[in-house]
């Protein structure tokens, strides 16, 4: 066989024709906060699910000057946030950041960043099913339209329901909001925590969910509300410890384990908050310790360098924050 | 000091070394040439272009080598790549009726014009392994390749011949659903352009044209049995070499642009009739890149049961499912949001982690004040 003639690609990849189709449903979604606007995605040379929306809209709108920073549960070095970001050093050669005071475009996947973001900033959601009425009702011709007449009974029934049988809403991430006082959206797969920080953002916040051809947006200073009742209203999750590494107060904390006998503490999800914080002086009751073994040490073929496991101090339970860590429910 | 381990980068960097390493096996061995692999691997690298949306041999040829063998990551790669090509028109539609038949069964009729042509068929081989082929084969023996070229002399004959669709035969006397005429109109694609339901029957078929085989496979089977039964034919299946001819604007006449390979499925189904029209056989159509006759018959199926709306027929069945089925059969889309499951989820387990122990603290007062 003949040799290959090499392949060359565009600047963010898509082709230009396709940047601006994806612009012009970005516009329309900005026109019309909250609405799920439908758009000809592309396929990706990464698989769907794992942002492609995302990763499609970031495309559209990086320029040659933007400084992009990508997150993946609040993490920089999370191994899909490191693809994408490799993604976009690779085909648009633009500058990148761990930094959220530095980035001019945040791409994430399940968090709104600790550091509050500003006017010269566009935040850019990873999202996988965006119809916040899909798991209510499955079929795109019938949600299609309960959105187009407002009819949003389906989803406060549900949240009735829990509260009926609960007590209180058992919705804990992709809570579902009401923006600019019209369409219900789904925030993506944010723990609820997050929702707030949605509200009077002087970010532009677009949605990109890829396999289901949505592209959805929040201009700034747009009003969005957390679906609840007079008499149930809208709580977040209070963490009862303070981050083991920076000490920081009403951020949202991933559990770690760190042992096989329930040992376990509690760190900022955003890396860069809390890296910020550290630099800056602050220290956890954890920032001290020593350093102590590393109770999991990768194994397995290619392990070496593989350290995606956490390699933490030894600790046992009367110290860590265990059952009861949570601290329950504040309105925000 | 506590430590989260930056490993993410070095990590994903010696993944994909090892992965090099892997696809390229033990290297005493000889590497595949992509050749090797588009002569003898023929009906996977027809899969791979069939579901990939992307006819070209070599490149489906490439993927397969670089997807280890895996044809939905194949696939993958293909579509990936196809999604940057530049697109500059649609061509005219094929005629299959002109194809260099290859292979051409009918079910219906027993001898029809330009009569039957079993060709390369795994049909009445017996499903028994070959041990001859561990040995390496340098040429085929004698007799096998003096059958082959007589085969070869036979399509030969068949090439500058028209060969009639049974279904047209039909047609002639009205006992089929006449094949909507080419209305000349730009098809939808929906490469690029979001689909929304419900969808025309171009738009259905294109859908279908490259979902998963093994999808359209277990949905058509699922009609044979009583989930929207649909009394099916096989009036015909052909596969060959069809040209695929263009008209460009600028030169006001059609270029040949080529030869595709395709397996075509005419379906023909029972239809009871209505108060307008009389009882008659209707179509259910298949149509895929390369020799896919599985795929080409499911999809058959597949396309009629999802006719049953314009056909006045009972809904309920999951092939009958318009959204279901379509929104489903795209395996590039399915497999990776199954395989995002793999993906860090631990923002939101925390949330439901925090909110079960919640729950079971709350649980345990209950039950506490229940037996004071
Ligand atoms: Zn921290």
């Amino acid at each position: 066989m003949s040799a290959m003639p090499a392949i060359t690609y565009n600047f963010a990849y898509l082709d230009e024709q396709t940047k601006r189709m994806i612009r012009r449903a970005i516009l329309k979604a900005i026109a019309v906060p909250g609405y799920q606007v439908p758009f000809a995605a592309r396929e990706m040379p990464m698989p769907y699910g794992w942002g492609t929306g995302g990763v499609q809209v970031t495309a559209a709108v990086l320029g040659r000057d933007d400084v992009l920073k990508v997150i993946d549960q609040g993490a920089d070095d999370t191994t899909n946030a490191v693809a994408i970001r490799g993604f976009f050093e690779k085909t648009a050669r633009v500058a990148t950041t761990t930094s959220t005071r530095e980035a001019t475009v945040i791409q994430t996947r399940h968090r709104v960043p600790e550091t509050p973001l500003r006017e010269d900033q566009i935040l850019v959601y990873q999202v996988p099913i965006p119809e916040p009425l899909r798991f209510l009702e499955p079929r795109e011709t019938e949600t299609r339209q309960l959105h187009a007449l407002a009819e949003y009974g389906l989803m406060h029934v549900k949240l009735y329901e829990d509260i009926a049988r609960h007590g209180h809403i058992a919705t804990t991430y992709a809570y579902p909001v009401e923006v600019a006082g019209r369409y219900v959206m789904d925030p993506s797969p944010i723990p609820k925590f997050d929702n707030p920080k949605m509200d009077d953002c002087p970010a532009l916040q677009l949605f990109g969910a890829g396999r289901e051809k949505r592209i959805y947006a929040i201009p700034p200073h747009t009003k969005v509300r957390s679906l609840d009742f007079e008499d149930h209203p809208f709580r977040v999750q209070r963490f009862a410890k303070p981050c083991a590494l920076c000490a920081a107060t009403g951020v949202y904390l991933d559990e770690v384990i760190l042992d096989d006998k329930g040992g376990r503490m509690f760190v900022c999800s955003d890396t860069d908050y809390c890296n910020t914080r550290q630099e800056e002086g602050h220290r956890g009751e954890m920032s001290g310790a020593s350093p102590s073994r590393q109770p999991f040490p990768p194994r397995g073929e290619g392990a070496e360098g593989g350290a995606l496991h956490l390699s933490p101090p030894g600790r046992d339970r009367s110290e860590a924050a265990g059952e009861g860590a949570s601290g329950g429910e504040v309105r925000p | 000091m506590y430590v989260a381990a930056k490993g993410g980068e070095k990590a994903i960097r010696n993944a994909h070394a090892l992965l090099a390493k892997r696809r390229r096996g033990n290297e005493n061995l000889p590497s595949i040439g992509l050749d090797q692999i588009a002569a003898q691997l023929t009906l996977a690298v027809d899969r791979v272009m069939a579901e990939g949306s992307l006819y070209d041999v070599e490149l489906a040829a490439l993927a397969v080598k670089q997807a280890r063998g895996d044809l939905i990551e194949a696939i993958f790669l293909i579509r990936a790549f196809r999604t940057t090509l530049p697109r500059f028109g649609s061509a005219q539609p094929l005629d299959t009726a002109r194809m260099l038949v290859r292979r051409r069964v009918s079910a219906t009729y027993k001898d029809l014009p330009g009569g039957q042509l079993l060709g390369p068929t795994f049909d009445y081989t017996h499903r028994l392994l070959d041990t001859s082929l561990d040995s390496s084969e340098i040429r085929s023996t004698e007799s096998s390749s003096g059958v082959a070229e007589g085969a070869a002399s036979s399509v030969a004959r068949s090439v500058a011949e028209i060969m009639p669709r049974v279904t047209d035969l039909l047609g002639e006397e009205g006992l089929i659903e006449a094949s909507p005429a080419d209305d000349g109109g730009e098809p939808f694609d929906i490469t690029r352009a979001p689909v929304s339901f419900p969808v025309d029957r171009a738009t259905r078929l294109q859908t279908l044209a490259r979902g998963d085989e093994g999808y359209l496979l277990a949905l058509g089977y699922s009609t044979q049995r009583g989930y929207a039964r649909s009394h099916p034919f096989v009036g015909e299946i052909r596969f060959g070499d069809v040209e695929v001819m263009f008209e460009a604007p600028e030169l006001g006449f059609e270029v040949n642009l080529g030869t595709v390979q395709v397996t075509e499925c005419q379906m023909v189904n029972q239809f009871k009739g209505s108060t307008e029209v009389p009882p008659q056989f209707t179509r259910g159509y298949g149509l895929v890149f390369g020799q896919c006759e599985r795929k080409a018959m499911s999809m058959a199926l597949v396309e009629r049961a999802l006719r049953w709306q314009e056909l006045g027929e009972e809904p309920g069945a999951p092939a009958q499912d318009e959204e279901f089925v379509l929104s489903h059969c795209d395996n590039v889309q399915a497999t990776g949001f199954v395989e995002h499951l793999k993906l860090p989820h631990y923002v939101d387990f925390q949330a439901e982690l925090d909110l079960v122990r919640r729950m079971r603290s709350e649980h345990e007062t209950e039950m506490k004040e229940a037996a004071e």
